[in-house]
């Protein structure tokens, strides 16, 4: 398979995301060291900051513009595609960004953006193979967010960038229903989004697997929160961070 | 926090608490669910007759005038009465001035059947004709159940989902005045023979309608119980209520919509009963009644015609997106407290009452997770439908200081620098708090709202 580089010569941009900013600095660092495992070669996109899903899904959208402006005229001055390590924030930024700017100044640029913007998997799965994985078959379970599976389509790259990687990726019951994060929903509705997180972990913990891999950070920042209070002996990792676990971190 | 936000929050909170309730309504969507995924694959190419339902009811809302003279000139030519009302008063009115019509023919108390029908349950038919004094039986046995416990159905497709056989055999003793054993055959053999005296005795029969056909000027009423044919068949009356946009033009749309409709509800491939009334009872047939009167309901939908939200009018009232819904699935319908619960009672129940707060307040029961909109057979897009209402509703909703905050964070937000800096704030707040649980617990406002029962998100380097 041809090195990606040879195809594009625009460097790869790399957007950190908010959560990732906030919870796992070292994330995007993490996602850079995965693209070069697949021959992408990437950056970090500087001076950027959220994509605005937050105001835009509670309702707020001159707010949600307002966030999201210097992240599009930031990611505009770049070329090639832009990676995201969140299946949620990039189909905000594909799906709802050209809406979001319609008429406004920076509606070109959204456009341009929304149609360079790639979730970190589908990167992975775009790449050339990576190299031979070492004799790692430790079961994950695997926890595929909605917004990837269902705004973007996205089922089959992540369960192969882990299978690629050594791992059997084991499937919870009803896998599609959601962990119950949903942005502001899990404070305004927050018994709801508990019994969600429930039985969501109900069904992780049951598939026998101790290491949950997602491909958003705010699914598994919720369920963490959740597994945590009930003491339950789950560690909950972003595909990003499971595919650069060192040892026997 | 505003008082409407509290008032779905604590129906939500308060069904939560009731375990048995919860494990009835996850135990059957579930199920139905499951049920609705296999029927579908049975199809050669379900993907594409889902394209075809939506087209074709897609052509019917942007051609619903029209269709809806054709179908009540071939209608009218056939016998049937047809009303229209404009509002909820105005079809309990129609029904109530057929009843009172029977009275006066010396049918006193006048008794009524009724089948299934959610546009009944609409425009609260039965709180009106009790009021009147007339006699009211529902008899498809779910809406039977709840009847008995004077309650609102909790799922389009299943009134009494959150009742178990325990729950109706309670009901059925009060109701018997003697004692039903909690099993299931037991009880269906009571409601069989309680309901058929109600068929037999009754004056008027009501049902709903799932699907006029403009091409013949008829309505279609699928069922499973047999209860629906009874009450179209044997009360001199029959009388039926449908939404307006309820409606195809031809026979051959109406089989695309009914191989999608049973096979979404509840797995079936076509459901038990399928009735097509095209007319009253003709000179030379022995059964049916001797009037049909058809209403049709506007009641806040044609409003919706023409807006960027009338997909919505698309709904076939399958209950396909209550079954997956992470949210219903937790709290039944009843928490919703409006008569149609889930996804599409959330996207609908705005539409239908902008003015009402308690009705708006609905767009924010999803987590916009999709689900809905993925089993939907003719493709309404449910979760961006919720989210266009929360950008017609919330700014103007909000209380003060939700607008404020929100505000204060996108000015935050608006730089590179201060969202470097806020950030950095952000980590330290996290790391201090999750310090102090305790404390972290007792938080005001969303802080304390996720730190209730969830700790705090862990911070790394």
């Amino acid at each position: 398979m041809p090195s990606f580089e040879h195809e594009s010569p625009a460097l790869t941009n790399v957007l950190p995301t908010c959560l990732a900013d906030t919870l796992r600095p070292t994330l995007a660092a993490r996602v850079l060291k995965v693209l070069a495992r697949h021959g992408v070669a990437a950056t970090i996109a500087r001076r950027t900051t959220c994509c605005g899903q937050p105001a835009y899904n509670a309702g707020y959208e001159s707010e949600a513009r307002r966030v999201a402006r210097p992240t599009v005229r930031a990611l505009a001055k770049s070329q090639g595609q832009i990676v995201v390590p969140s299946g949620s924030c990039t189909a905000m930024m594909s799906r709802h960004w050209p809406a979001l700017f319609a008429g406004t100044a920076d509606e070109t640029r959204a456009r341009d953006v929304a149609a360079r913007v790639i979730e970190l998997s589908q990167a992975l799965a775009a790449g050339s193979a990576p190299p031979a994985a070492g004799d790692r078959d430790k079961p994950v379970a695997y926890h595929g967010s909605c917004h990837l599976e269902r705004e973007l389509g996205e089922r089959d790259a992540p369960r192969a960038a882990l299978r690629a990687a050594g791992h059997e990726v084991r499937e919870p019951t009803e896998g599609y229903l959601c962990c119950g994060f949903g942005g502001t929903f899990a404070v305004k509705l927050p018994a709801v989004s508990v019994a969600m997180a429930d039985e969501k972990l109900d069904s992780l913990s049951a598939t026998g697997a101790t290491t949950v891999v997602g491909c958003d950070l705010s699914c598994l920042m919720h369920l963490e929160a959740r597994a945590r209070t009930r003491r339950l002996p789950l560690q909950f990792r972003h595909l990003a961070e499971q595919l650069t676990v060192r040892g026997d971190e | 926090m505003n008082d409407v936000a509290v008032r779905f929050v604590t129906r939500a909170d308060r069904e939560l608490r009731n375990d048995r309730v919860r494990a009835a309504v996850r135990h059957t969507t579930s199920l139905l669910a499951a049920n609705r995924s296999t029927a579908l694959d049975g199809l050669a190419d379900p993907d594409a007759v889902r394209d075809s339902a939506h087209a074709i009811r897609r052509r019917a809302i942007d051609t619903l005038p029209q269709l809806l003279d054709r179908w009540a000139a071939r209608a009218t030519a056939n016998g049937i009465i047809v009303h229209r009302a404009r509002t909820a008063a105005d079809a309990v009115r129609v029904v109530l001035d057929l009843a009172d019509a029977q009275a006066t023919a010396g049918h006193s108390p006048v008794r009524i059947a009724k089948g299934k029908s959610m546009a009944s349950e609409e425009i609260d038919l039965n709180d009106a004709l009790e009021a009147a004094g007339h006699e009211v039986v529902e008899t498809d046995l779910g809406e039977f159940i709840i009847q008995l416990a004077r309650e609102k159905p909790s799922h389009l497709i299943v009134p009494a989902i959150h009742k178990s056989r325990f729950d109706v055999a309670e009901l059925f003793t009060t109701d018997a005045g003697r004692p039903i054993e909690p099993d299931v055959d037991a009880e269906a053999a009571y409601a069989r023979a309680r309901l058929r005296e109600a068929f037999l005795r009754a004056d008027i029969g009501i049902t709903g309608v799932n699907f006029a056909i403009a091409e013949t000027g008829s309505v279609c009423l699928v069922e499973n119980e047999g209860n629906g044919r009874m009450c179209t068949s044997l009360p001199r009356v029959h009388v039926a209520i449908m939404g307006m946009e309820r409606i195809v033009d031809t026979w051959a749309e109406l089989d695309v919509m009914l191989a999608l409709l049973a096979r979404s509800a509840t797995g079936q491939a076509l459901s038990v009963y399928t009735n097509i009334i095209s007319g009253p009872r003709r000179d030379d047939e022995l059964d049916g009644p001797d009037e049909v009167h058809v209403i049709v309901l506007d009641n806040g939908r044609e409003a919706i015609v023409g807006t960027e939200f009338d997909d919505a009018l698309l709904c076939i009232r399958c209950g396909a997106c209550l079954n997956v819904c992470p949210v219903y699935r937790n709290i039944g319908g009843h928490a919703y407290g409006t008569v149609y619960s889930g996804p599409i009672g959330a996207v609908l129940m705005p539409l239908l009452r902008p003015d009402d707060p308690a009705s708006r307040e609905l767009s924010e029961a999803s987590t916009l997770c999709g689900a809905c909109t993925e089993v939907c057979p003719v493709r309404i897009p449910l979760h961006d439908l919720l989210l266009r209402e929360r950008h017609r509703d919330a700014p103007g909703d909000a209380s003060r200081l939700r607008r404020v905050t929100f505000r204060l964070w996108s000015v935050a937000w608006a730089h590179p620098l201060s969202y470097r800096i806020s950030i950095h704030v952000v980590r330290a707040i996290l790391r201090l708090s999750s310090r102090v649980p305790k404390l972290a617990r007792r938080a005001p406002g969303w802080a304390g709202a996720w730190t209730r029962d969830r700790v705090v998100p862990r911070v790394r380097r």
